[in-house]
């Protein structure tokens, strides 16, 4: 919302200047986004006046002028056809910026003649071509001129040339008085202050505010001289309640004047002629949208009526609209001629030629202005307000302010008011509970000081004698038509303190809590976990949308069949984020990808986030996952091996580790995605369905289908399925169980088939003497020459415990022995010769 | 010869050959020949027996002296010599130390998971738990519980995504912000209530300033007595510790969001005037976040009493923060996986923000 200062001024008798003013509207809750003063652009030019003017020795279009400027007499190059002696024009010194050009003047030859400074156009100075119409009405005077350079009249008059300024005018004062241009506030208005919509509306809150009295002149009705021939019915109460109009025949519609359309030009609404003029200017006055008709374009009675799919119209912006099923229609005989709240049609709109107008002054429903403005995508100053709620009881006042504008600058003869409907009542009286001010605020505020500022908004509080003033009393209180957003004690409250200054709320510490105690949960402590984990062994955390493209997703749970629309985003941001990921390794191997091609050569990335398998609240589950793509290292002391899925199974296992989690828990089983290499991946499993985590190759098809080049390893663990740690009474650990003898460590050599699971071996090996081994670990893996095809050799170390007394030779043998046994008896292995 | 004139002379000879002994065999020769079982000192000790009483007197006292110091004698030439050796070995061990170590990857944590952490933090430390919700919501926990009324132009603030309609014509959305998470809260816990929400949240907006994707944390304490004292006092002081500035001058001033009232945003001083903002400092006011009462029918929603209970709740943008404090200045590297942009603004994995040992 914009205005200017004058007009605030209208109805807020001021001394404040604009740093207090633009205070005052922040503090009071009116968020200042700019002001703007046009003098302060314009302070470097100011008035001048040619003395003469000669023609330029290299160019015909240029003459070089001598100037009287405030800098003493300058001979300056002007281009302007209308540069003349005598011409009181505006003139830029050297070093001055001009806005409409972007350039800052020096003092350089044109066309070998230098030029001391500027005389500006309008538009040079971002301002109005011909401010005082004086240009074109002095247009003989240097007509000669275009016709010199055989320009024709139209060519001559769309040139233009510098600006025309009144003689009378001072050389060096600055133009921008001349102009009277005025600062302009543009402020954000909340939805829930339709109010602030009206300039009216600001000053009530600043004289509030303390910025001075609140001026508000009462309008005097015009008494109607005959009966509105032009007639209003209401078809449809609940979109438009209340309807007002008059007829005022016989004006004569113009230009409006100076001051009018000088205030619509400053906040950016360009001046048609008075009767459009005067419905923008109340409008934005009042915040009371009003629509005008030509009354001899209207067919029969005006209704307001809902509208049908086979309604259609053009509205004023030139553009027909069709299909108005459940919009509010304003309609005459001919059919749809406007959308109530939103645009008027032009069919029936005034031109400068309208000699009978009507006057629409109405109340329209807010949410059904919001959802036609939604549908029609229509932006109007009169939807912007009515779908906020406007003030219902504003309809009469302000057609009377309309026909007091329009009989003064158009003359005619005013009708009758003709009221159709009722006025809504408007919001409903709030009981304030005085004690919730201090409840709410903390602030201790008198009750003198409450009705005070609550009279001042306009509110009217019944006021009980002041020996009843204890917690329980209760303020009922009239709240006024145009605050359609108070609705309750707390927003009286608001009202208080808005207008007090939150400055003024105490500082009051938070009580410490009843308990003080672990504020996150055991998950949230597992991704904070997982992500150091990964972070410490050389992974870079990232952050990557929650959603992904369809068929990428369609990718990872197995086809299209999958998907689901729940999961499907309507109205995705583009097209290919209109799906909630099912994982997020498709992201982070693109994310690979696009590292690679600017050229990183080992990549590792992670993501601690959530991903989406259905759309209940608890469906959502908290992943880590991580990708490896890495060019293969080369290092002077020798070939390091790859990153591979050992070595993925490595980080998993130390991020496992790293959350209390025994890996002797989890089974490792094959990987039951397609989007994994089926030989090169594997799965951890708690019991044999679920599976916690998956990690080794992604499948080189799919990232075919990411557009990525492979290989990349990855890891995904699904951080929310990893078992609870067992509550424990106390944090006490047990006692560390030491043993007294040194371990004996003995190597055996089984040859197994090549299905044979290497875990298989040691797990049998640890069972044969799960008391005495504590370790049994494969050291090597051998497939080749006296092995035999289709058999591999897996040699394995295994430490044994002995606690007591040290291990005989015999014992040491024995032990060994079932060793062999029950690997034997597990895997069908043999020891190897 | 006389006993002494032996000793003499074998001392002479010994010490001359250990002291020309150039490795451990020789010394052992020289000390089988002087001290082994036939050596000539050991013959000499045989004869003792034989000897008078006074002649072995003299003669027992000097050859056990002769022993004694060939042993040390030959001890310290074997030590000097495995000395020498030693430093021979080490000097051909000699390797370029200038030769890199194996490559080891260094990891990183994103600024805006840090952040999360850091007012986490701060906001532990007065005693808020931290809650969490489904990032596909309801309308009910995303807006109609938080007294967004149907059609109201607040709706339209938030540029929402809708999930496809289910067949019964129900749709989900996005969460547009953290808020329906303490509509959860309130509805699953009862008051005393103090929980900080963050997570991940959704506009339909892309553009310099905007991602479809963001991240808000909010607050809400509902208790009997919390007021907007309290919700100052606790916002200031938070905020002054988490841009970790000599000081931080915070105002408030009114606003409007539909699910507080009063409602409020709070701003902290900074300096715009070299390009950067400087927080803390300057003439200028920079906003970073929105706060108030929470509003009677959001209580009511959530089955709070709003006569017998109160509350405060405030809300932010949490990648806008970490781009204020750690001066980043654009936002949308933040999803873009960029290995240079984590590199560089990510943090150390062992800085774990703690109210004892700070935040950054």
């Amino acid at each position: 919302m914009k205005f200017t200062l004058p007009w605030l001024q209208d109805y807020l008798d001021t001394s404040a200047d604009l740093p207090a003013i633009l205070d005052a509207m922040t503090m009071a809750g009116l968020e200042v986004e700019e002001a703007h003063d046009p003098r302060e652009a314009l302070k470097q030019f100011t008035v001048c006046r040619i003395v003469s003017a000669a023609q330029h020795p290299n160019a015909d279009r240029l003459q070089v002028c001598q100037v009287e400027t405030i800098d003493g007499r300058r001979e300056i190059v002007c281009g302007g056809l209308n540069a003349r002696p005598g011409l009181v024009t505006a003139y830029a010194p050297i070093g001055a910026f001009i806005p409409g050009s972007g350039i800052t003047l020096v003092p350089k030859p044109v066309r070998g003649v230098v030029s001391n400074g500027m005389l500006c156009s309008g538009g040079e100075m971002q301002t109005d071509e011909d401010p005082f119409r004086l240009r074109i009405a002095r247009f003989e005077d240097w007509q000669p001129r275009a016709q010199a350079l055989g320009l024709s009249d139209e060519q001559a008059i769309a040139d233009g040339g510098i600006l025309e300024l009144p003689d009378t005018l001072e050389v060096g004062s600055p133009v921008a008085d001349a102009l009277a241009l005025d600062t302009v506030i543009d402020f954000e208005v909340t939805p829930n202050r339709p109010d602030w919509l009206g300039v009216v509306g600001i000053a009530r809150d600043l004289s509030a505010k303390g910025l001075g009295p609140f001026k508000l002149r009462h309008v005097e009705p015009v008494p109607g001289k005959f009966p509105s021939p032009v007639k209003v019915r209401i078809e449809a109460p609940e979109a438009c309640p209340v309807f007002a109009g008059r007829l005022i025949r016989g004006v004569k519609n113009k230009p409006s004047p100076d001051w009018l359309s000088s205030r619509l030009k400053a906040i950016g609404i360009n001046p048609k002629n008075m009767l459009v003029d005067v419905t923008n200017y109340i409008s934005i006055d009042r915040c009371r949208p009003l629509h005008v008709y030509d009354a001899a374009r209207l067919k029969g009675d005006i209704r307001a009526r809902l509208g049908t799919a086979d309604d259609s119209f053009v509205a004023l912006d030139g553009k027909t609209y069709a299909s108005l099923a459940d919009m509010c229609v304003i309609a005459d005989d001919s059919g749809a001629i406007g959308l109530g709240g939103v645009m008027g049609g032009e069919s029936t709109g005034c031109s400068i030629d309208t000699v009978d107008v009507f006057i629409e002054s109405a109340y329209f429903d807010a949410n059904r202005t919001a959802r036609t403005g939604r549908a029609t995508g229509i932006i109007s100053e009169a939807r912007f307000r009515n779908e906020r709620g406007i003030d219902p009881h504003s309809c009469v006042e302000g057609i009377e302010l309309a026909t007091r504008l329009i009989l003064e600058i158009c003359g005619g003869e005013a009708s009758d008011v003709i009221v159709a409907g009722k006025v809504p009542e408007g919001p409903a009286p709030v009981a304030f509970r005085v004690s919730d001010m201090k409840r709410l605020t903390g602030l201790d505020m008198p009750a003198k000081r409450m009705e005070q500022i609550l009279r001042s908004l306009g509110f009217e509080p019944v006021v009980p004698p002041k020996a009843q003033h204890d917690s329980d009393t209760v303020w009922t209180t009239r709240v006024p038509s145009w605050r359609p957003d108070v609705e309750g004690s707390a927003d009286i409250v608001e009202e208080l303190i808005r207008i007090e200054g939150y400055d003024k709320l105490p500082d009051e510490k938070l009580p410490a809590p009843a308990t003080l105690g672990v504020v996150v949960t055991p998950l949230q402590n597992r991704v904070r976990t997982a992500r150091r984990v990964l972070a410490a062994r050389g992974f870079l955390e990232t952050v990557t949308w929650s959603f992904m493209h369809h068929e990428t997703a369609a990718l990872m749970i197995g086809g299209a069949n999958n998907l689901q629309g729940a999961l499907t985003i309507d109205n995705p941001i583009a097209s290919d984020l209109d799906y909630m990921r099912p994982s997020m390794l498709a992201n982070l191997a693109q994310g690979a990808q696009r590292n690679a091609d600017h050229g990183a050569d080992d990549v590792r990335l992670f993501e601690a986030g959530p991903v989406y398998p259905g759309d209940k609240p608890t469906d959502q589950r908290m992943h880590v996952a991580a990708v490896v793509k890495a060019a293969r290292a080369r290092d002077w002391q020798g070939q390091p091996a790859p990153y591979n899925a050992f070595s993925a199974k490595g980080d998993l296992l130390a991020l496992l580790h790293a959350l209390d989690q025994s890996p002797d828990k989890f089974q490792i089983g094959p990987v039951d995605s397609a989007y994994w290499h089926p030989g090169r991946a594997g799965t951890l499993r708690l019991g044999p369905k679920q599976v916690i985590a998956t990690f080794g190759e992604l499948h080189p098809g799919f990232l075919k289908q990411l557009r990525v080049d492979g290989p990349v390893v990855a890891i995904e663990l699904a951080l929310d399925a990893l078992p609870a740690a067992k509550a424990r009474p106390t944090k006490t650990r047990p006692v560390l169980d030491k043993a007294d003898q040194t371990p004996v460590r003995r190597d055996f050599a089984f040859v197994v088939e090549e299905k044979v699971a290497a875990a298989d071996i040691t797990r049998a090996a640890s069972k044969a003497d799960p008391k005495l081994i504590t370790a049994a670990r494969i050291f090597d893996v051998y497939r080749g020459a006296g092995i035999g095809a289709g058999r591999k050799s897996v040699a394995i170390e295994v430490t044994l415990q002995p606690r007591g007394s040290a291990m005989k030779d015999e014992e040491i043998e024995a032990i060994s022995q079932s060793i062999v046994k029950a690997v034997t008896k597990a895997t069908g292995a043999s020891l190897r010769g | 010869m006389a006993i002494e004139q032996q000793v003499a002379e074998i001392e002479a000879d010994a010490g001359k050959a250990i002291a020309s002994a150039s490795d451990e065999a020789a010394l052992e020769a020289i000390r089988v020949a002087e001290l082994g079982k036939k050596g000539r000192v050991s013959l000499l000790m045989r004869e003792l027996g034989g000897m008078s009483p006074e002649q072995r007197q003299v003669a027992g006292p000097a050859l056990n002296g002769l022993k004694d110091r060939l042993t040390a004698t030959l001890n310290a030439r074997k030590a000097d010599l495995e000395m020498a050796a030693l430093n021979a070995r080490l000097e051909a061990e000699r390797e370029d130390l200038t030769l890199p170590p194996r490559f080891e990857p260094v990891g990183a944590l994103h600024p805006v998971m840090q952040v999360f952490e850091e007012l986490a933090a701060i906001f532990a430390d007065m005693g808020f738990a931290v809650a969490e919700g489904p990032d596909i919501e309801d309308d009910f926990h995303n807006f109609t519980a938080l007294n967004f009324p149907l059609g109201h132009p607040a709706r339209e603030m938030h540029d929402t995504f809708f999930m496809k309609p289910a067949a019964d014509g129900s749709r989900k959305l996005l969460r547009t912000h953290t808020s329906p998470i303490q509509v959860r809260a309130m509805l699953n816990s009862k008051p005393p209530i103090r929980v900080i929400a963050p997570g991940r949240v959704y506009r339909k907006d892309w553009d310099a300033t905007h991602t479809p994707m963001f991240h808000q944390i909010e607050g809400l304490v509902v208790d009997e007595t919390v007021h907007m004292g309290h919700l100052k006092a606790c916002l200031t002081e938070a905020f002054s510790r988490f841009f970790e500035v000599p000081t931080t001058q915070s105002r408030f001033r009114p606003h409007f969001f539909p699910f507080t009232e009063p409602s409020a945003e709070m701003d902290i001083r900074c300096d715009r005037s070299g390009g950067e903002i400087k927080i803390g400092q300057g003439d200028d006011w920079l906003e970073i976040l929105g706060c108030g009462m929470v509003h009677p029918n959001v209580l009511r929603s959530c089955n709070i009493d709003p006569e017998r209970y109160q509350g405060f709740a405030f809300g932010l943008g949490v990648d806008r923060l970490a781009m204020l404090k750690y001066g980043m200045p654009d936002l949308r590297p933040y999803f873009e996986a960029d290995v240079e942009w984590i590199k560089h603004y990510g943090f150390k994995p062992w800085l774990l923000p703690t109210v004892t040992g700070g935040l950054s």
